[in-house]
């Protein structure tokens, strides 16, 4: 039953809206979350429960595949230092509030040590620990090797290094083009960008929330939501032929999942006039470039004349706006598109296979 | 520095060595440049070539696919692993379709049960006759060339394709009528 509803909850259909509100719960309550009793008792609940579930076959075997045992210990690990940078930045807030400089500018955290011994007689040991903890591992795990590489066959489901997994799962709502060139391009260049872009001072060399909530959470939500949440999704719940599988799952190669999706010219011209699509493929597709071109120009343009918008423009100036805003729009066609494939089988709002463009 | 510089027959002092002049210093310069120059240009000339490799285990581009009569109605999957190809048997013609997917060139799988060719990698779904209804494929999977021997056998030429959205599936090189 419970298994039953988790499997069901897990979709991404329902979890990215979960994890989305999650995560702005988790901006918004950052004090809670930031304290040491939170994490214990997040520990406390997590781990039985984790237990709890590999008793399950389905989830035994999705968790103890080779390929995927790093993958939950690095999942840990980026929950414990998520955690940490909001506990160090709730303790920093706490204390900016009472008049205090943060706990990175007190004068025994300013104070120096040399490179040599403190530094490297750190990096040593963890060197050691390091190749010892690589060399136990790859005695009790073995390498999964597979069959010799073939042209005309591909495993099922084929997946990509876990890191990629996340690129993956993007590529099933875009274009190629879009989603393996044009968006890893823009995700580059814009992480490249954010020391140009943001010309705020707060918060260089100590944690805080309070005094920079937007960058943060663009970052995180950017980071957390639509990038370790894809690839969690990827690593653990997509079995064969790419369809989605709860946790509890068995992976059958014959469940079958409707996804018929139509292009939005399609809706617009058969199902809306109900006549024929037009000849010309521009004509054809008016509808999605129309939008296309209002989605890129009008909320910027917009925001610009809010108040807090017009605070900003005035403090960083136009072309630094304008490509933030740029930057901000290309990263919410990913969630975009996820929420028009869910409701309404949406395929591409550009599609112009004639000349490999589908946007 | 230790090789003597030898310019005129003479082997130079120390002095004129360690000072060398205007003159000699951009001639120091372009044979450097020269020099880097040509080694860039063999590696990458290296490099291009490398492009090519001298043995090639690609399959070949165009097979004898046997007699029309040999084929059922429906899909058939004999040549899939050899050559790439299915042949496809739908309202009296024969048509050769393209194993790789139009999204991103993976390779689908036939589901008998479902009556669909599903792709491994983003779940692409296409009917049996190549057209894509489901997943992110933009078009219907690739046609290639299929005509008739003059003895009688189906041959399938892989270096030309036909392509339903630029409405090259009508064209009656892209099927045989049995």
């Amino acid at each position: 039953m419970i298994k039953e509803f988790i499997n069901y909850i897990s979709d991404p259909i329902r979890s990215f809206p979960i994890m989305a509100i999650l995560f702005f719960l988790q901006m918004k309550f950052y004090r809670t979350f930031g304290t040491k009793k939170f994490y214990a008792l997040l520990m406390l609940i997590g781990i039985p429960l984790v237990f709890l579930a590999a008793t399950d076959p389905n989830f035994l075997l999705i968790l103890t595949w080779p390929d995927n045992v790093p993958i939950s210990l690095l999942i840990l690990s980026l929950g414990f230092f998520t955690w940490l940078s909001f506990h160090k930045a709730a303790v920093n807030d706490a204390r900016i509030e009472a008049g205090e400089p943060p706990v990175e500018g007190t004068p025994e955290m300013r104070e120096k040590v040399w490179c040599w011994p403190n530094l490297v007689y750190t990096e040593l040991f963890m060197m050691i620990a390091a190749t010892v903890f690589l060399i136990a591992w790859a005695i009790i795990f073995k390498a999964p090797l597979e069959e010799p590489a073939n042209p005309t066959w591909a495993p099922n489901p084929a997946k990509a290094p876990w890191y990629f997994l996340g690129l993956q799962e993007m590529l099933v709502y875009f274009d190629p083009w879009m989603a393996g060139v044009v968006l890893p391009g823009i995700i580059v260049v814009g992480l490249l960008a954010i020391p140009y872009l943001d010309t705020n001072p707060k918060g260089n060399g100590y944690y805080t929330i309070k005094e920079r909530p937007m960058a943060i959470s663009l970052f995180l939500f950017g980071f957390l939501v639509l990038w370790i949440f894809l690839i969690i999704i990827g690593v653990f719940m997509r079995g064969p032929n790419w369809t989605f599988y709860g946790p509890f799952e068995f992976w059958d190669f014959h469940k079958v999942q409707a996804a018929f999706n139509i292009n939005l010219s399609e809706f617009f011209w058969v199902k809306g006039l109900n006549m024929p699509m037009p000849r010309s493929i521009f004509l054809r597709e008016i509808v999605g470039i129309v939008l296309t071109f209002a989605y890129l120009s009008l909320p910027g343009f917009l925001f610009s004349k809010m108040k807090r918008g017009k605070e900003m423009l005035e403090r960083i100036g136009n072309i630094r706006y304008y490509f933030l805003v740029f930057l901000v729009l290309s990263m919410g066609t990913l969630p975009i598109k996820m929420v028009l494939r869910w409701l309404f089988s949406l395929k591409y709002i550009i599609a112009m296979p004639e000349f490999e463009f589908n946007l | 520095m230790n090789t003597l510089a030898i310019k005129g027959g003479k082997v130079m002092s120390e002095e004129t060595k360690t000072n060398i002049n205007r003159r000699e210093f951009f001639s120091y310069l372009t044979v450097g440049w020269v020099a880097f120059t040509a080694a860039v240009a063999g590696l990458l000339g290296l490099t291009f070539r490398f492009t090519f490799p001298n043995v090639n285990f690609e399959p070949e581009m165009d097979f004898l696919a046997g007699n029309p009569a040999d084929y059922e109605e429906g899909v058939d999957e004999r040549w899939k692993v050899k050559y790439g190809v299915w042949i496809i048997k739908l309202e009296g013609r024969l048509a050769a379709l393209s194993n790789i997917c139009t999204h991103l060139g993976c390779i689908p799988n036939w589901l008998a049960g479902e009556r669909k060719f599903k792709c491994p990698c983003h779940g692409s779904g296409f009917y049996q006759n190549g057209i894509n209804f489901e997943g992110p494929a933009p078009r219907p999977l690739e046609r290639f060339k299929i005509t008739m021997t003059p003895e009688g056998t189906i041959k399938v030429d892989k270096t030309k394709i036909y392509r339903y959205e630029k409405g090259q599936w009508d064209n009656p090189e892209s099927y045989l009528e049995v």
